[in-house]
């Protein structure tokens, strides 16, 4: 299972592909079989094998905001550092 | 997963900006700007007694992105009206953002007294070598040989001059506390840029001073480049002509920088 | 309180302060330093607003935004100054937020000189910066005017969410009268300050004061209400001064120094037999043309005389609709007319002879 995962907002993704240049372990894709409301092709979380860390790199670069980013924790005591 | 581990959010849209999707090009690096800046007011909970100064340029509607009070500038201006405004609402926070042409061209006298003056406002400023909003035309920041709408033959030396280096001007008035360069073009240096406006704002609250970073960014319609061709742009062509870097710290300010 | 002799700016700058000014931003030029003078020093000592900015563009923006904020504001300058200020004032008046400002003409146009004119008139009473809007202008011939119409421009500035303008000449500003200054008024405290103000967003969603509408079906409608705005101030706001008119048969307009000026020349006629009258406008926006067309069914002729190459007589013809012939009498250049050239005029014109003045037309 995942140690993490992010969900990207169709509304606001613009399909710039900035997030898809900066993940480390190369899961999120361009969607190219469906289009926003805007029109745009969004990326996607593609994570067959639970790579994703929920570093939030992709939240960091994204300039539309439209990236939520989650990650598993210990469940007590120790809090969960931010990325920004 | 263990029983021990619960899933938790690492990061969400901070509330002090809004819901509203930009208007801005895709890749555009004035989203990655903005969040900075609502990351920080949020972060110092200073959210309402934030004012902004919207610039005329392409974030010319920044207001409907953010949770803040807000006026909207004559192109140029908004520095001045960043000083009425900070000094009749002393206890607020004050930033303005702007582009070349709006801090560089056509504000030119605004932004170096308010420096001068040093006056406790934050300005964010948006270097991306052109001007985006009215369709790609030579900035005071265009590099020499960039090709441009109204540089089509690249910008000459000899009859359009050198470009601008703000920080490089601005350091040298007394009335500065904190002028730094740093850049959106990777995920590291947005980072550190984060760092930077936080620290800006810091330098206000603390009434240290004029505060200013300057973030070198894109400009991926008007460069002719794939947004993420156009942030390699940035750390090949800009950051020689504009070095990253800390131009001016108040003693104070590099403390507050070293206990966060 | 009692009277004192009174510098024309200083005593607008200390009427600013009596009516509860907060801040004050500008720039020195000729014939108006005096106050900003009087300003760097007032306002710190009562713990208020002033900023000597780097020039007049700097000073109206910083007027704009001190006003966003919701303070009572204002700025001063001269004609070339002024011209500076086009822009701010433009942008303030499509963001509806309220601020004074006084001029005080100088001759033109460029650098013209430091003597007194009436040249701005169409620049500031027409409106001035780009678009539709039509600041309150206030026209104060006397020192006291001076002060009072000050006053009155913070009230009916904050009444209406506009501009008002307090449109003087450098004879004015520079000279010396008995006058009377108003008691002080406290400052209005910052969490008394109106509900549009740009004051942080605590407790409240967040305010915007922009002058922007990218829709034009939008922005129109906006301007709709700027009209409907201008229509009330038209229907309140007219000012005038009449002296001997209702048996007229010379009708003079004239407004500020020139109606001061004329004023004199009027007593001098009337003791020559003439039938002649004075309509001296106060408000020249809004202009009392309902007076000048009730004048100009009166009198066989009217007589405008202004120090400038004719502005105002503009809208006296347009009040006046034909009815009766309107002459002309100005000086220009900083040159101020004598009463005993307007008398001379007034004689010319009761003879049935045109009137001339110096230069006129072969330069």
């Amino acid at each position: 299972m995942a140690k993490g995962r992010i969900v990207i907002d169709d509304a606001l993704c613009k399909g710039c592909e900035l997030c898809t240049t900066v993940c480390p372990k190369d899961v999120i894709h361009m969607a190219m079989d469906r289009l926003t409301p805007r029109g745009y092709h969004p990326a996607s979380l593609v994570d067959p094998q639970g790579d994703c860390t929920g570093c939030g790199i992709c939240a960091t670069i994204c300039p539309d905001v439209a990236i939520t980013v989650y990650r598993w924790v210990p469940a007590a005591g120790k809090v969960a550092e931010a990325i920004a | 997963m263990p029983d021990e581990m619960v899933e938790t959010l690492i990061y969400a849209k901070p509330d002090s900006l809004t819901s509203t999707g930009t208007h801005y090009c895709p890749g555009c690096t004035h989203g990655v700007a903005h969040r900075l800046v609502a990351e920080a007011l949020q972060e110092m909970g200073v959210r309402e007694k934030t004012i902004g100064v919207a610039p005329v340029g392409c974030s010319v509607f920044m207001y409907n992105y953010f949770n803040v009070d807000f006026a909207e500038a004559a192109h140029g201006r908004a520095p001045a009206m960043a000083t009425g405004l900070k000094r009749l609402n002393p206890g607020s926070i004050v930033f303005t953002y702007q582009g070349d042409g709006d801090l560089a061209s056509i504000g030119a006298a605004e932004i170096l007294h308010a420096a001068g003056r040093g006056e406790n406002i934050t300005v964010i400023f948006i270097n991306n070598a052109i001007y985006g909003m009215t369709g790609g035309q030579m900035a005071p920041t265009t590099l020499p040989g960039q090709k441009t709408t109204s540089s089509p033959l690249g910008r000459d030396v000899e009859t359009q001059g050198f470009p601008f280096k703000m920080c490089e001007i601005l350091s040298q008035m007394e009335g500065s506390a904190y002028i730094v360069r740093r850049s959106l073009h990777d995920v590291p240096n947005i980072r550190k840029a984060k760092k930077a406006v936080r620290t800006a704002f810091e330098v206000q609250r603390q009434g240290l001073g004029f505060s200013m970073v300057e973030l070198l960014s894109s400009c991926s319609t008007n460069w002719g480049l794939t947004p993420a061709a156009a942030l390699t742009w940035i750390e090949e062509h800009m950051i020689p002509a504009f070095p990253l870097g800390d131009y001016k710290v108040h003693p104070a300010a590099a403390a507050l920088e070293k206990a966060r | 309180m009692a009277k004192e002799l009174l510098e024309g700016n200083t005593a607008f700058a200390e009427a600013a302060v009596r009516a509860g000014c907060e801040a004050y931003f500008g720039y020195p030029i000729t014939p108006q330093t005096e106050a900003l003078e009087h300003m760097s020093r007032r306002m710190p000592e009562l713990g208020r607003v002033f900023v000597q900015a780097e020039s007049e563009v700097a000073a109206i923006n910083m007027v704009y935004g001190a006003a966003c904020a919701g303070a009572r504001v204002m700025s001063s300058s001269s004609s070339p100054g002024v011209s500076l200020m086009m822009e701010g004032l433009s942008y303030i008046a499509g963001s509806e937020v309220p601020v004074v400002l006084v001029d005080i003409m100088r001759g033109g146009p460029g650098l013209g000189n430091i003597a007194p004119s009436q040249g701005d008139y169409n620049q500031i009473v027409k409106g001035g910066g780009h678009g539709d809007y039509r600041p309150i202008v206030l026209a104060p011939a006397t020192v006291q005017e001076l002060i009072d119409l000050t006053v009155l421009a913070f009230d009916l500035a904050e009444k209406y969410r506009w501009i008002v303008i307090v449109l003087a000449d450098g004879s004015l500003g520079q000279m010396m009268e008995p006058a009377e200054l108003p008691p002080m008024r406290p400052v209005r405290p910052v969490d008394k300050r109106a509900p549009w103000a740009l004051t942080g967003a605590k407790g409240r969603a967040p305010n915007l004061v922009t002058s922007i509408y990218i829709d034009p079906a939008v922005e129109e409608k906006f301007n709709f209400r700027l009209v409907a705005k201008m229509r009330k101030i038209e229907a309140a706001e007219i000012r005038l001064r009449e002296l001997s008119t209702e048996d007229a048969e010379i009708g003079i307009v004239a407004f500020g120094t020139a109606g001061r000026i004329c004023q004199t020349a009027v007593k001098a006629a009337r003791e020559e037999g003439i039938k002649v009258g004075l309509l001296r406008p106060i408000s020249l926006y809004p202009y009392p043309y309902e007076h000048v067309r009730a004048l100009s069914k009166r009198v066989k002729s009217l007589l405008v005389v202004e120090m400038n190459m004719g502005q105002m007589v503009e809208d006296v013809r347009l009040a006046a609709e034909g009815r009766v012939p309107v002459s002309f009498y100005g000086r220009m250049g900083g040159m101020v007319p004598m009463p005993d050239e307007v008398l001379e005029a007034i004689r010319k014109m009761h003879a049935g002879q045109p009137v001339e003045f110096p230069g006129a037309l072969d330069a």
